[in-house]
């Protein structure tokens, strides 16, 4: 499994990956994407939306079952990803190209991880 | 309750099985391939499912006919042996008990097939309502059970036995055949609407008759595949799955399957509340999406902001590349083409009145 070492993590498997301009990519790690199967489905915000760190602001579905998207940090959004709507499957094919949201205004940037830290609490959760 | 194993448990594991509880089992969902691929094998190449959880009853004796025919709505009168027949099973309101299928082995000799979360119900249903000369014996635990499904499934068949242990008729069996050398009923059956063989076999044996077909199969690209492609790949032929569309308040007309209620028979359980109900009001249809949004069971159906009903099924189909779901609707907005709204978790989908299956083959 694959953890950039330029992007930061989420507990619940979202990365981070902040641009200089202080704006960032949001997206689901590889291990999510692992855990959650053939994703054929996502339910993306609107610009302007809300984002409150650790409350979902999207939701993916597999063949199986829906799971929702919790933002890994709180801001805006600037831009979102309408491309992933109609190729869900590229979530699974290169989940750290698979951005949902360029979000702005960006805080509650604490709980974030580093690669090493995200990978050492995957090892452990799972 | 301890969750029970079927024989290929090990197997699971090894192939790299992702278990989780399915009616009392730990049952592989899906194998590292994935549901998709999975799916995608049983309609283009073939896959091989462990379905061994389901339950066998052996029923015995001269009156087997008659109480079948009391028990189960379809006629059994007019059967040769080897031959396979679906019923539904209902109680007394007319309701749906399970529904299964029935195999005359020989003479008075039956093999009834259950499924696996009604087994006990059934069993001790069917004790209580036989009379005169049958046994009844659950013999599940003594079975395994193997599906191998797919256009090419009875080209890797044929490399472990002969031409003549393969039934050539949907629906038929062929008793006592060795596959491999493992002894196996060899039944031309399947939940998936495409081709294919279910293959009952000793349990001590199931494991050995896994690997075999995983090796004959490699050149088919064979994969295992698990319980999500069943679900997926019984959706999308348009079957019905007890629990889901059919239930103990379900009747197999609301089910739309009146072909195997056989109201001209002589009486059994559930004809005479069948017979009074009439048509029933509502009917199961297919849905497919219009809008965007994955439709799943129990979300609400409107027309024109009326309710008319629920889905009883639903997800993505792989192979017909859609989101579709089964729903039990008022009659009168089931014409096919009827345009539905869906209420997916708060957001209205937009849906069709589709005819069903979604996939023939």
């Amino acid at each position: 499994m694959n953890f950039p070492k330029e992007l930061k993590y989420s507990k619940t498997h979202e990365w981070v990956r902040f641009q200089e301009d202080g704006t960032a990519y949001i997206g689901i790690t590889d291990y999510a994407q692992d855990q959650l199967g053939d994703l054929v489905f996502v339910n993306l915000p609107a610009a302007g939306d809300a984002l409150q760190a650790g409350e979902s602001f999207a939701d993916v579905e597999s063949v199986k079952a829906v799971s929702d998207v919790n933002a890994p940090v709180s801001g805006t959004v600037k831009e979102v990803n309408e491309a992933l709507a109609d190729a869900p499957e590229k979530m699974n094919e290169a989940p750290y190209d698979a951005w949902f949201v360029l979000a702005e205004g960006i805080t509650d940037t604490d709980a974030l991880m580093t690669a090493e830290e995200y990978e050492a609490f995957i090892a452990e959760e799972g | 309750m301890e969750l029970k194993r079927t024989p290929l448990y090990e197997a699971h594991l090894r192939c790299g099985g992702k278990m989780v509880e399915f009616g009392g089992f730990e049952m592989p969902v899906q194998y590292k391939t994935g549901v998709i691929r999975e799916h995608m094998a049983v309609r283009t190449a073939c896959g091989l499912f462990d379905v061994s959880h389901m339950g066998e009853v052996i029923m015995q004796g001269p009156d087997t006919v008659s109480n079948l025919n009391r028990l189960l709505t379809n006629d059994y009168t007019v059967m040769k042996d080897g031959q396979a027949r679906y019923s539904p099973m209902c109680n007394e309101q007319g309701g749906t008990v399970d529904d299964l299928i029935v195999y005359r082995i020989t003479g008075d000799r039956y093999f009834v097939v259950v499924n696996a979360s009604n087994r006990e119900k059934d069993v001790n249903w069917i004790k209580a309502h036989v009379s005169g000369k049958t046994t009844v014996e659950d013999v599940s635990d003594s079975f395994g059970q193997i599906a191998i499904q797919g256009p090419l499934a009875e080209r890797i068949l044929l490399k472990l036995t002969a031409a003549e242990n393969i039934p050539k008729g949907n629906y038929t069996a062929l008793w006592d055949r060795s596959v491999g050398g493992v002894n196996c009923i060899v039944s031309r059956t399947g939940y998936t609407g495409s081709d294919g063989f279910e293959l009952y076999t000793p349990a001590e044996d199931t494991e050995k008759l896994w690997d075999l077909l995983l090796e004959a199969g490699k050149e088919e690209e064979l994969i295992p595949c698990g319980l999500g492609a069943r679900d997926t790949l019984r959706l999308e032929a348009g079957m019905p799955l007890y629990g889901h569309e059919l239930s103990d308040t379900i009747s197999p007309l609301t089910a739309g399957l009146g072909y195997f209620v056989k109201m001209d028979k002589e009486d059994f359980i559930g004809k005479a509340a069948i017979e009074a109900a009439g048509t029933p009001a509502q009917c199961r249809v297919g849905l497919k999406a219009v809008g965007r949004g994955i439709m799943r069971e129990h979300q609400d159906i409107y027309v024109n902001g009326i309710k008319i009903g629920r889905t009883t099924s639903g997800t993505h189909c792989p192979y017909i590349g859609y989101p579709a779901a089964m729903a039990i609707i008022d009659r009168e907005h089931s014409a096919i083409g009827t345009a539905v709204q869906v209420d997916v978790r708060g957001r209205m989908v937009d849906a069709e009145v589709v005819k069903l299956p979604f996939y023939k083959k």
